[in-house]
């Protein structure tokens, strides 16, 4: 027996025909997906590339100012909230650099089954956790 | 068949969307389009960039100043100024556009957006400058 509630589904399209509304999908609701997932860290880790870009700003116009302001500078980033902004920064950049590269094979009209939008994914996860550990061995290795 | 398939779609536009110009292949290609170009700029600058700064890291003021006084990396970093904040800008915009329904308000959040990030912009390329010359 159909729901009662169905009733209150009914729309009707531009061209006057009666269907049954589309739903969006509300998050609370809707199953992580793989696709929704790499979609939504993309956007994430965008937003906080963004903002990651006033530490370089800073870091550029501390050395543009002279040894001290550098020196400030360097000392902020030197810190242990520095080290985890840095760690959350290079996080971001590898996800953002490979995701992104994933979307311009989609551009091309690449990868867009699931199976291999799939492997792509796991592919972007991998690359951004191995770019991410060589980066800090090479940083920790020349600053130390 | 085909043919009558594309009236169809034409007759469904309200004639306020066709008045205002609304829809798709506006300036959102250009958009679009920017955004891929800058992010194939970034591919190879930021791994330039990155590999850079990390063979310098705790080094002292002084070697900043001696490798951006070499032009063609005062040139790199500021493509890459550019290019970053291009595209910084754009996806920024789109965050703002989703998420930020009422109209006015939208208006002042993307313009607020585009001014910090033009002079982030411009103090990381003056610097470059000041550096490099």
């Amino acid at each position: 027996m159909p729901d009662v509630r169905d009733a209150l589904m009914i729309g009707k399209r531009s061209d006057g025909k009666l269907v049954r509304r589309p739903l969006s999908p509300h998050l609370q609701v809707y199953k992580p997906q793989v696709s929704s997932s790499t979609s939504i860290i993309n956007r994430m880790t965008g937003i906080a590339l963004s903002v990651g870009l006033i530490l370089m700003v800073w870091w550029l116009v501390a050395a543009a100012s002279g040894p001290k302001s550098f020196a400030v500078a360097q000392g902020f980033i030197g810190s242990p909230i520095g080290l985890i902004l840095m760690f959350g920064w290079t996080l971001s950049l590898w996800y953002h650099f490979f995701n992104g590269i994933r979307h311009l094979l989609w551009d091309m009209g690449w990868g867009f089954e699931i199976k291999t939008s799939h492997q792509t994914a796991l592919v972007v996860v991998a690359a951004t956790a191995v770019m991410t550990v060589i980066c800090w061995i090479i940083g920790l290795a020349v600053w130390l | 068949m085909a043919q009558n398939e594309k009236l169809s779609v034409t007759m469904r536009r309200t004639p306020l969307g066709r008045v205002k110009g609304l829809g798709s292949a506006k300036s959102g290609v250009h958009h679009w389009w920017a955004e891929r170009v800058t992010s194939v700029a970034l591919i190879p600058l930021t791994l330039w960039f990155v590999f850079s700064v990390l063979s310098m890291a705790g080094h002292p003021q002084a070697d900043i100043v001696h490798w951006v006084s070499h032009p063609l990396v005062a040139v790199l970093l500021i493509a890459l100024i550019v290019a970053s904040f291009h595209h910084t800008q754009l996806g920024l915009q789109m965050v703002l556009e989703d998420y930020v329904h009422e109209e006015g308000q939208r208006l002042i959040w993307l313009m607020v957006m585009r001014a910090i990030v033009w002079l982030l912009g411009l103090a990381a390329v003056l610097s470059v400058l000041k550096l490099a010359i």
